[in-house]
């Protein structure tokens, strides 16, 4: 930080806005649970004892209004993908999705006239998890991928 | 020392207050819909006057699917069925297919699956509980509750390589024997599992909130549920003694000596009671499986193409939630003409109106929990 | 596994062709439905000759009767209705089978019904038998498009209403859009 190194006592932190910002909202990614089928039973094993997802300050909550990040845990129906979006567009900006397991991805095992093929032809996904259905492990690393992107997405100063 | 003015009090009891009913929309993203269930309920304040449940926003078409793919490509889809307890869809699957050929299985291969079948309904009750417990309102038997979970799954991983979805059995016995390993470790749990349920119910049996919220809730007769045809735990507690594993006993139950458990008033703590004390009992399975395990073989002889004869053949198991089965049309061909899943879940959602009609709209999320749906099976 | 391997010889001994002395299962059923009412019963079948294989196909206009005396009569006492699905044999002059699965607690022995349905023909409802059959009767109405008379409340079930097409009949795709005339919502229209 150039000029200004060395020139406070030493419990001063000098760094620039954008990452500051980047700083506070990866640090505090409340997820809305939007748990479909059986990949929800694995983010609900993340978020307990042994996972213990509030570690990186991911704490569920129910209601798309509190919340960050969807993770669109389980198999998208076309019957599904209506109430999906909705619930997307309740969310307060800035939002991410993060589109767990195979279903949520690609479909899945589930090619057929009843499923989506993807999440993602209703709502923009940032982090794709794969397996079927990922391990709690995953979903973490999800979840840390996105915090990378955080890290790096720019709201000052625009990228010249 | 607050007291209304006589003259206050009779103006205002002269303007009838008008009412007007209430319709509310639960889900199909709800925490307490345990899953993507849809449920409409019309109220006269706080009294449910009507409930209409949507469901369907999981079907995933599986039964179609079974039409288009052989008989062994379908076992991983029947984990997705009732994901909570992967295992028992496979068992009910594999079983129905081995009807459909009469193959003679193993001892081996029928003791193991017994064993990873009581284990699986345990991770299923044990998932019931914590979320159930959950929505009325208590969070340490959720976290409790799932610290026993991950134990389940790690056995699940010893032994199949997978914690949810294992693809555990395949037709004519299992894939491979089951390392050592998951036996001391399946020794192990069952040796500590009594005493975890028992702090569970110091938890909740006699807590007087979960009493209250639980007792003389959701009240089914015998007989009313026998006609909507409600099957497993849901049945039990409303005292009809009918247990498939006993009845009707498939793998290794006819070897085993349980309880079947029951209730007397058919309310969600009955309920609450069954499914603790069938937890009880299926340790008790799991240690005379792991005593009694014979050696052996674990699979048949499996041809390399699978063609079952012309035929039709119905087979259900006790799945955790219910009567679990597998209605098979064969053609002859490889793959199945047919294939019908009676779905435990969807069956037993079908009396969801019947038991929250008149109740209040705070109990709707305890029955629901009581019923313990799992959409993946009940949509399909 | 090795190669070689050959079915059981237990899978052969008489898919068809029941034993000569021995009834086949289900003949008491049979003569219980057929005293009460003559000509109900059209055909009799067990797959394997199992017990708990043993099918009836019954004449449409008695199966609600059929059904209540099943239910009732206490030497059959069929009080669950496990399960009513259906399959469908395009090509048939009845073409959709409408199968009913039922338990009987007292003899511990299972039942299937079988009911041969024209297209476009209405089933009569179980519903007034087996109060269970509701939602599986609907079930059916979505999936394949039999419509069962007396039905309290026959609406789509699974898939939503706008759906316009029956995916379980043998004529519709696995994959792609098939008839249905229902759109999905695209990214697009919602101005992303």
């Amino acid at each position: 930080m150039g000029v200004v190194e060395g020139k406070f006592s030493d419990n001063f932190i000098t760094t620039r806005i954008d990452s500051l910002v980047a700083w506070a909202r990866k640090s505090a990614l409340w997820p809305m649970t939007f748990g479909l089928a059986c990949c929800a039973i694995e983010m609900m094993a993340s978020g307990a004892s042994r996972y213990d997802f509030d570690r990186f300050g991911v704490i569920f909550r129910a209601s798309p209004r509190q919340s960050d990040v969807m993770i669109v845990a389980g198999t998208v129906t076309h019957k599904m993908g209506q109430a999906l979006r909705r619930v997307y567009d309740q969310m307060p900006e800035p939002r991410w999705v993060i589109a767990m397991g195979n279903c949520a991805t690609c479909g899945g095992p589930y090619a057929n006239y009843a499923v989506m093929q993807g999440v993602d032809e209703v709502v923009p996904v940032d982090v794709y998890v794969p397996g079927c259905p990922p391990r709690p492990e995953s979903l973490m690393w999800g979840v840390m991928q996105l915090q990378k992107k955080i890290e790096q997405e720019r709201y000052i100063r625009r990228k010249a | 020392m607050f007291e209304v003015e006589s003259s206050t009090r009779v103006e205002r009891s002269s303007v009838v207050p008008g009412t007007e009913e209430l319709i509310i929309n639960m889900g199909p993203q709800h925490p307490s819909t345990h899953g993507v269930l849809r449920v409409i309920l019309r109220l006269d304040g706080e009294t449910v006057k009507d409930c209409d449940c949507d469901i369907g926003f999981l079907h995933r078409g599986t039964e179609k699917i079974g039409e288009n793919i052989t008989y062994t490509m379908f076992i991983p889809y029947t984990d997705r069925l009732d994901y909570i307890a992967a295992p028992s869809s496979n068992l009910a699957w594999v079983t129905a297919v081995e009807k459909l050929f009469g193959w003679e299985i193993p001892m081996r291969a029928h003791y193991i699956r017994t064993l990873v079948a009581e284990f699986s309904r345990i991770s299923s009750h044990l998932l019931w509980l914590a979320t159930h417990a959950l929505d009325i309102g208590a969070m340490t038997v959720f976290l409790w509750c799932f610290r026993e979970r991950e134990m389940v799954l790690d056995l699940f991983e010893h032994a199949f390589g997978a914690r949810l979805t294992v693809n555990a059995f395949r037709l004519g016995g299992l894939f491979q024997d089951v390392p050592q390993k998951f036996l001391d470790l399946s020794q192990e749990f069952a040796d500590l599992f009594p005493g975890r349920i028992g702090d569970y119910e110091t938890l909740l049996t006699d807590n007087r909130i979960w009493l209250q919220r639980t007792r003389g809730v959701g009240v089914i007769s015998a007989d009313d549920a026998i006609d909507l045809s409600l099957t497993g735990p849901i049945l039990r507690g409303s005292g009809v003694r009918w247990d498939i594993r006993r009845a009707q006993p498939y793998a290794a139950y006819p070897y085993l000596d349980f309880v079947v458990p029951v209730g007397e008033n058919g309310d969600v703590y009955d309920r609450y009671l069954v499914r603790i004390e069938e937890m009880r009992q299926s340790t008790r399975i799991i240690q005379q499986c792991l005593a009694q395990l014979p050696k052996g073989p674990v699979s048949c002889k499996v041809p390399r193409t699978i063609k079952p004869p012309a035929g039709e053949v119905y087979h259900s198991i006790e799945n955790p939630k219910g009567e679990f089965g597998f209605y098979i049309v064969s053609d002859g061909s490889e793959t199945p003409y047919r294939v019908r899943i009676r779905p435990p879940s969807f069956v037993n959602l079908g009396g969801l109106k019947k038991l929250a009609l008149g109740g209040l709209v705070a109990d709707v999320v305890a029955i629901i929990g009581s019923i313990d749906i799992v959409l993946g099976e009940c949509d399909r | 596994m090795p190669d070689e391997a050959q079915p059981d010889g237990k899978e052969e001994g008489g898919a068809s062709a029941p034993a000569g002395a021995k009834a086949p299962p289900a003949q008491d059923l049979r003569e219980l439905v057929e005293r009460e009412y003559a000509g109900a019963v059209l055909e009799q079948t067990a797959y394997k000759d199992l017990a708990s294989e043993a099918t009836l196909v019954v004449r449409m206009d008695a199966l609600v009767q059929a059904g209540a005396l099943l239910r009732d009569h206490p030497s059959a006492r069929f009080r669950l209705l496990s399960d009513l699905t259906a399959v469908h044999y395009p090509g048939d002059e009845r073409p959709f089978h409408v199968v009913y699965h039922l338990y009987s607690f007292d003899h511990n022995r299972r039942l299937r019904l079988k009911v041969k349905a024209r297209d476009g023909e209405q089933v009569p409802s179980v519903v007034p038998v087996w109060g269970g059959a509701n939602w599986m009767e609907r079930e059916v109405y979505d999936l394949f498009g039999v419509s069962f008379k007396g039905h309290p409340d026959l609406r789509r079930i699974l898939l939503p209403e706008d759906w316009g097409s029956h995916p379980l009949r043998k004529d519709y795709p696995l994959e792609g859009r098939g008839e249905r005339v229902y759109t999905k919502p695209r990214r697009k229209e919602f101005g992303d």
